[in-house]
């Protein structure tokens, strides 16, 4: 176990033995992994790998089997079948070395309401063994990284729910884990608390730890992973990073907005399309982005010298991604969590 | 990794565990007061008359001697109940899910209940017999006497918390947890401790007698009376080492079954 705390992995954890056997070992491979809950199949042959160092987020809707991925990947449940490897060890034959190498903070808050931030920290400290000199070391630095200096000696009860968050995520890391899983990190969190998880996330990444992240949130994969996966079903529909998986959908269009129906007819006879929308006075010009259909675009409109009143770019965003994979949005307004449905 | 840290582990959470008893006395007091009460309004509300039909004549004093005995089961067998809650209100927190996921030893989540529950027993147990001492308990037990009725006292402290460690792990919520060992007080009230069984109707006295708190009850009168063990000391001997064992591997059961938050 590293002492040495925020230092860059690379250096400090680097395995020459381990990197001449297997030069490029996956921080997570999951093989035909299957979990059922009774006649509730919740995971149904799910494949994936995550590079070491990188961010990994797996999205997908409620009740997609995102948590159960997670409690498997955690060794707090066994799959039903498949074969399962984090941070180079098997998670049933070696469990205990896998717990060693991971960090897990889950949906629901894992703090001790009536310790205080310092003492949560603390008892961290402990159970990973860590020399007292050393903790009191770590947990100064963590409390200052995760601006809960001020409230370190207040007990978790009163912390608002970002506090906690920080905190949960602070206790996390007291071990230096290889390995991070993040289920659901900036749920329930306001917009700013969410922005700090964010940061403190893409820090972890900068210095090696290999993130394993779910989300409903497509704007949050998009802007912190490196790897998105979309899990549906129990298997993973579609993986790749964000760039890759919007070009796989055909999602980018120029919405223009004209006066009347016959400023919409001008328009579509000066761009040479058909009028496929006749409840609004609107065309969509299906693009690749590019700036020059944009500009033959309002060259065109121009010449024919018809009104546009409102004009805007769509770009495909992952909800997109998502509707085209597995013809259904994803709601994440849909409080009812998985966590919920297994009880 | 096996045992390797065992105890350290269970120290930490011991400590863990006692920080809660501390912060929380809404809970922790409990246990310490109500046999307080409980003692106090036995001897002076209803002791003058019960004592009567102990001794002949025998009044308040006579029952306060008979009852204090019995009283310290009632107080082990509340405590039990707070260990109930402790443990229950772990595992529906999402700490559990933490302590799960760390390379620790995996039953010092328990063990610290355990220990922290007992210490807490301990405590109750001294408050009640401070407090049977200044209001008149008169026990003709030497040191060797105390000495072996606590050890028997804490033999079914160690009976009945790990008793109440499997109904924490069994229980859906805290509040089936607090109600599930409320079976255990009314027990003290159906055995020996505060009225002879012999004064009972037949059935229940038939119960009574066969129940583990009439032997131990019996054990801890006699010991404090200065009396030997007697008889009734093997049997309650083997009824708390029974229900241990038993208790012990329901829990363990439960705690490696039951799947974290």
């Amino acid at each position: 176990m590293s002492l040495v705390p925020l230092q860059p992995r690379h250096i400090t954890r680097f395995d020459w033995k381990e990197a001449m056997t297997n030069p490029s070992s996956p921080a997570i491979t999951a093989v035909d992994v299957h979990k059922s809950f009774g006649d509730n199949v919740v995971l149904d042959g799910l494949d994936l790998a995550v590079e070491q160092g990188s961010v990994f987020a797996l999205l997908g809707p409620n009740g997609a089997g995102k948590t159960t991925i997670v409690r498997i990947l955690a060794t707090l449940l066994e799959a039903d079948h498949g074969t399962i490897r984090v941070a180079g060890r098997d998670v049933r034959a070696e469990a205990d070395a896998v717990r060693a190498a991971i960090g897990v903070t889950g949906q629901f808050s894992a703090v001790d309401g009536l310790l205080t931030g310092a003492e949560n920290l603390a008892l961290m400290a402990d159970l990973h063994h860590l020399p007292r000199s050393a903790a009191r070391g770590r947990i100064a630095e963590l409390l200052e990284r995760f601006e809960l200096t001020e409230a370190a000696d207040r007990i978790a009860m009163t912390y608002s729910g970002g506090m906690r968050r920080r905190l949960d995520l602070a206790m996390t890391l007291i071990g230096s884990p290889e390995v991070i899983f993040l289920d659901e990190p900036s749920t329930g969190l306001d917009p700013s608390s969410r922005r700090t998880v964010w940061e403190i996330v893409r820090s972890l990444a900068d210095e090696g730890t290999t993130v394993f992240l779910t989300t409903q949130y497509l704007e949050e994969a998009d802007r912190l992973a490196d790897r998105v996966a979309i899990l549906d079903r129990g298997r993973l529909v579609a993986e790749g990073s964000a760039q890759e998986l919007k070009q796989r959908i055909p999602g980018g269009r120029i919405d223009v907005r004209f006066t009347d129906a016959d400023a919409q007819l001008a328009g579509a006879a000066a761009l040479g399309m058909p009028v496929s929308d006749h409840h609004s006075p609107s065309l969509q010009i299906p693009t690749d982005g590019n700036v020059a259909t944009l500009r033959r675009v309002l060259r065109d409109l121009d010449e024919a010298d018809v009104d546009v009143v409102d004009l805007a770019i769509h770009t495909p965003d992952l909800d997109d991604v998502f509707f085209a994979l597995t013809g259904r949005g994803a709601h994440p307004q849909e409080s009812r969590t998985e966590e919920e449905v297994h009880r | 990794m096996t045992a390797t840290y065992a105890l350290r582990d269970s120290t930490t959470m011991l400590r863990r565990d006692l920080l809660h008893l501390q912060r929380y006395p809404g809970l922790s007091l409990f246990p310490i007061f109500m046999p307080v009460v409980l003692l106090l309004l036995f001897v002076y509300v209803f002791g003058g008359t019960l004592g009567n039909g102990i001794t002949v004549g025998g009044g308040r004093g006579a029952y306060i001697n008979f009852l204090t005995p019995g009283m310290l089961l009632f107080t082990v067998a509340g405590a039990a109940q707070i260990t109930a809650i402790s443990v229950s209100k772990d595992m529906t927190e999402g700490i559990i899910a933490r302590f799960k996921t760390m390379r620790i030893w995996r039953p010092a989540v328990l063990a610290g209940h355990v220990f922290s529950s007992l210490v807490l027993t301990l405590i109750s147990l001294a408050v009640t017999i401070a407090v049977a001492l200044a209001i008149g308990y008169d026990p003709a037990a030497g040191p060797v006497n105390w000495l072996a009725a606590v050890g028997v006292l804490v033999l079914l402290a160690v009976a009945l918390i790990w008793l109440s460690v499997a109904f924490g792990l069994l229980a859906k919520s805290v509040e089936t947890a607090s109600n599930m060992p409320m079976f255990l007080i009314l027990l003290t009230f159906l055995s020996s401790s505060f009225v002879p069984v012999a004064s009972m109707p037949g059935a229940l006295r038939w119960f009574a007698e066969n129940q583990p708190f009439t032997p131990v009850t019996d054990t801890v009168r006699n010991l404090l009376a200065g009396q030997h063990f007697g008889g009734a000391g093997l049997k309650a001997i083997v009824w708390c080492l029974a229900i241990t064992a038993a208790s012990y591997l329901w829990a363990r059961y439960l705690y490696n079954r039951r799947p974290a938050n």
